[in-house]
């Protein structure tokens, strides 16, 4: 039951406490980018939930099984960002040929994936907290999730805030920080939860 | 203009060093005006040291990956450039990167997962397509020395701020609040000042770049009442301009495929 705990905890710590975007200011590109409508950020949560719990998973195996053997640990950013362009590309092909409808959902945000540093961050941090391939795909997918969550919420804050009256020079990017900054307070209130 | 030579930024020769590190600093400065390269710019900038060092890592690697790209890019076929750019930029992170970890480890333990993730930063591979590709070495090994340093000054500042206002400090020297290093009565006027948390905190990156593009809007909104060229202002968030370009350009190829 210990592991299954650790797990646990491991979830709630990546999903909620040390949430991606608003404490770990990676993946803030798709995050201010593709947060207009809600359904497109759920479309990129669910994209991005996918891609890093894959390559949460390859990247642990290739570091473990070739990596460390061969003294290579030094090599892992080239490595892991070359796995996961190869990735993106692969689940774009396989989705294309097989689940055509759930590409043309996900279609335009599964390249985008590839720049964004959550993807590399969540493998590389897999790596420095000594994860095993368990606990490192379990990262990966709570990782994924929290940036799901907040994502959406940014999205139905945004939606709301489109018929509000915001200052000139503060109207665009500016008041969307804002939000986000609101929100990361919030989220802080998650630290109880530790 | 006819036998002139093309006059950049400053009024100075285009492509010329001088030229590239001014425009990289002032016209062109990657963060305050392209707006490109946010991620690391909120992460690291808790104090002005963090900035300093994750800016100058940054120029490293894009002085170098700009040079070794505008020399390689003859000989790599344009469907694998990206691939080949992104190996490039990957081997100077990790020279950063280790030599960091050996001779000044603390800061390597203070930027952590941001030294590696240079990687991913927009400027690098923004510079290398957009400028590297298609100029020679030394104009684009400046241009990557003038961006890089453009960088470095902004997060540097952006950090001071937040260290002044969030612990009362710049570059670790106490100067705001309790034990400030500055003697007499201004000292004993500074020393009441209580350190406002937030902004060494998560949110306060939020709101002090807020803050930051909010001005630059206004900036560019006084420019454009004034009939300048404000066509170089960025749209705020490096990835609001690849969210925006990318789909366009990969709907495009696309379309190419399927025909």
């Amino acid at each position: 039951m210990k592991t299954i705990g650790e797990l646990l905890t491991i979830l709630v710590t990546s999903s909620l406490i040390n949430n991606v975007v608003l404490s770990q200011f990676l993946g803030l590109c798709p995050f201010l980018g593709v947060s207009k409508k809600t359904n497109t950020a759920l479309g990129m949560g669910l994209a991005l939930t996918f891609v890093i719990t894959l390559s949460s998973a390859v990247c642990g195996l290739i570091y473990k099984f070739i990596l460390i053997p061969l003294d290579m640990g030094y090599l892992q950013t080239i490595v892991f960002i070359l796995i996961i362009a190869m990735l993106v590309q692969f689940v774009e092909m396989v989705l294309k040929k097989y689940m055509v409808s759930l590409y043309k959902a996900l279609g335009v945000y599964l390249p985008l994936i590839t720049t964004n540093c959550a993807v590399l961050g969540v493998a590389l941090l897999n790596v420095q907290s000594d994860y095993n391939i368990v606990q490192g795909v379990v990262n990966g997918f709570a990782t994924a999730i929290g940036f799901t969550i907040a994502i959406v919420i940014m999205a139905g804050i945004r939606e709301k805030m489109y018929y509000n009256d915001v200052p000139e020079s503060f109207k665009g990017m500016p008041i969307v920080l804002i939000t986000a900054g609101l929100m990361a307070i919030a989220f802080t209130g998650f630290s109880g939860l530790r | 203009m006819s036998g002139e030579k093309k006059k950049g930024a400053l009024g100075l020769q285009m492509d010329s060093p001088m030229e590239r590190v001014f425009n990289g600093l002032i016209v062109e400065n990657p963060t305050l005006v392209l707006m490109i390269g946010m991620c690391p710019t909120l992460a690291v900038t808790t104090s002005a040291i963090n900035g300093i060092t994750m800016g100058l890592a940054t120029t490293f690697v894009l002085a170098l990956s700009n040079a070794v790209i505008a020399l390689l890019h003859k000989i790599i076929p344009d469907t694998v450039r990206i691939p080949a750019f992104i190996v490039v930029i990957a081997s100077f992170v990790t020279l950063v990167q280790l030599l960091l970890a050996a001779y000044i480890p603390s800061l390597n333990d203070a930027l952590g997962v941001y030294i590696p993730l240079i990687v991913v930063n927009c400027i690098i591979f923004g510079r290398a397509e957009a400028y590297a590709s298609k100029h020679a070495v030394v104009p684009s090994f400046f241009d990557g020395i003038g961006m890089g340093l453009g960088f470095t000054c902004a997060i540097t500042c952006i950090g001071l701020v937040r260290e002044l206002i969030g612990s009362g400090t710049a570059f670790n020297i106490q100067i705001l609040g309790e034990g400030t290093v500055i003697p007499g009565s201004v000292g004993n006027f500074l020393a009441m000042y209580q350190p406002v948390r937030i902004f060494v905190m998560q949110a306060g990156a939020f709101f002090v770049l807020a803050c930051l593009i909010a001005f630059m809007n206004r900036v560019k909104r006084n420019m454009a009442a004034k009939g300048k060229d404000t066509s170089k202002f960025g749209v705020g968030g490096c990835c609001t301009v690849n969210t925006a370009g990318a789909p366009v350009k990969i709907n495009a190829e696309k379309k190419e495929e399927d025909k």
